[in-house]
């Protein structure tokens, strides 16, 4: 291993130090790195990640990404259940502690305000199907000619794509109110179906910051949300960590023919 | 069908839509931000299936349970 391996593996900041019962990366311990009035919780890095084209294989590599992604997930969720934390995204890596401490004084005003934002809330994920059809009529084969049977399967497929049309309308409208009860609210692309493993399509993939407060009246209004809208079939998923709400933390530098990239600018806040 | 099934479990695809929500992988201090990572989303999203559901983990809950990994899911 180079002398500019990556050693640390970041799985996010908080303000305080906290006890961190649960392993990192590969099973290691996680300890502290403070600077700048935050608390940085890191475990060292897996072996294997000191070039970009080794990250690249991992993370191309399902097992390895899938077992890696639980693994950092459980430290922060450990983090968030002790108060707010900034959750690093999957293979956020540093060289030492030296560097590790100067992105924290660097960043530390936008860390700061993303963590008074996440402070007592908690990320609900709703996810939206279009609502199922009734079961296609049995094909009736004995005196069925070709052409009920082709008109028979027009209907089939306009009707899905009416159920697909109401529940993408559907969908807006459930985001639509579910953001006015969160404090902050963010869509991510719906899931392919070959990944849910549902027979429907998913038209909503929405992840919502709530306060800790009024958690059980967002659970309400997703059953309520979902009795009203009939074209589609809502999931609630969490709580989570405030994974979809924060800035990515040491993003790469500013170009400099763009030096008004980089930093912590996914914040919507850069500091 | 219109009841929303409070899942205890996460699945893998909803994790990855949040640690890699940025689509964007880095080197925090040293500038080198892994290239081609919508090839990288791609590839994945293809693969992940396989693996797409593990047991349940809570930040509220008092004891998460988490599988030792993919290896170690029933």
């Amino acid at each position: 291993m180079s002398d500019d391996a990556w050693r640390l593996w970041l799985h996010g900041v908080a303000r305080d130090q906290v006890p961190v019962a649960v392993a990192g990366i590969g099973d290691a311990p996680v300890r502290a790195v403070r600077a700048a009035g935050l608390c940085a919780y890191v475990s060292p890095a897996p072996t294997g990640v000191s070039g970009a084209g080794e990250l690249r294989a991992h993370l191309e590599d399902p097992a390895w990404v899938a077992r890696t992604a639980f693994e950092h997930h459980r430290v922060v969720a450990e983090l968030a259940a002790a108060g707010p934390v900034v959750p690093a995204g999957l293979a956020t890596v540093y060289r030492d502690d030296t560097r590790l401490a100067a992105t924290l004084e660097r960043y530390a005003t936008g860390l700061t305000g993303a963590l008074d934002r996440v402070a007592g809330r908690t990320e609900w994920g709703v996810k939206g199907y279009v609502r199922r059809g009734p079961a296609p009529e049995p094909a009736t084969t004995a005196g069925g000619s070709g052409t009920a049977y082709l008109e028979r399967r027009r209907a089939e497929l306009t009707a899905r794509e009416h159920r697909h049309d109401d529940a993408v309308r559907d969908a807006d409208a459930v985001h639509a109110a579910l953001a006015r009860r969160a404090d902050a609210a963010h869509l991510h692309a719906p899931q392919d179906r070959r990944l849910t493993g549902e027979p429907e399509v998913m038209v909503l993939n929405g992840a919502y910051l709530v306060q800790d407060a009024q958690a059980e009246a967002f659970a309400a209004a997703v059953r309520t949300l979902g009795a009203t809208y009939p074209g589609i079939t809502l999931r609630l998923t969490g709580p989570w960590p405030p994974y979809s709400f924060v800035p990515s933390i040491g993003t790469p530098e500013p170009d400099p023919a763009h030096p008004a990239g980089g930093g912590l600018a996914h914040a919507g806040g850069a500091p | 069908m219109s009841e929303p099934a409070y899942s205890r479990e996460i699945a893998l695809v909803d994790l990855l839509d949040r640690v890699l929500s940025t689509g964007v992988v880095v080197a925090g201090d040293v500038t080198i931000a892994i290239a081609d990572v919508d090839l990288v989303r791609v590839s994945l999203r293809a693969l992940v299936s396989s693996v797409s559901s593990v047991s349940s983990v809570s930040p509220i809950s008092p004891d998460p349970v988490l599988p030792a990994g993919p290896d170690g899911t029933p």
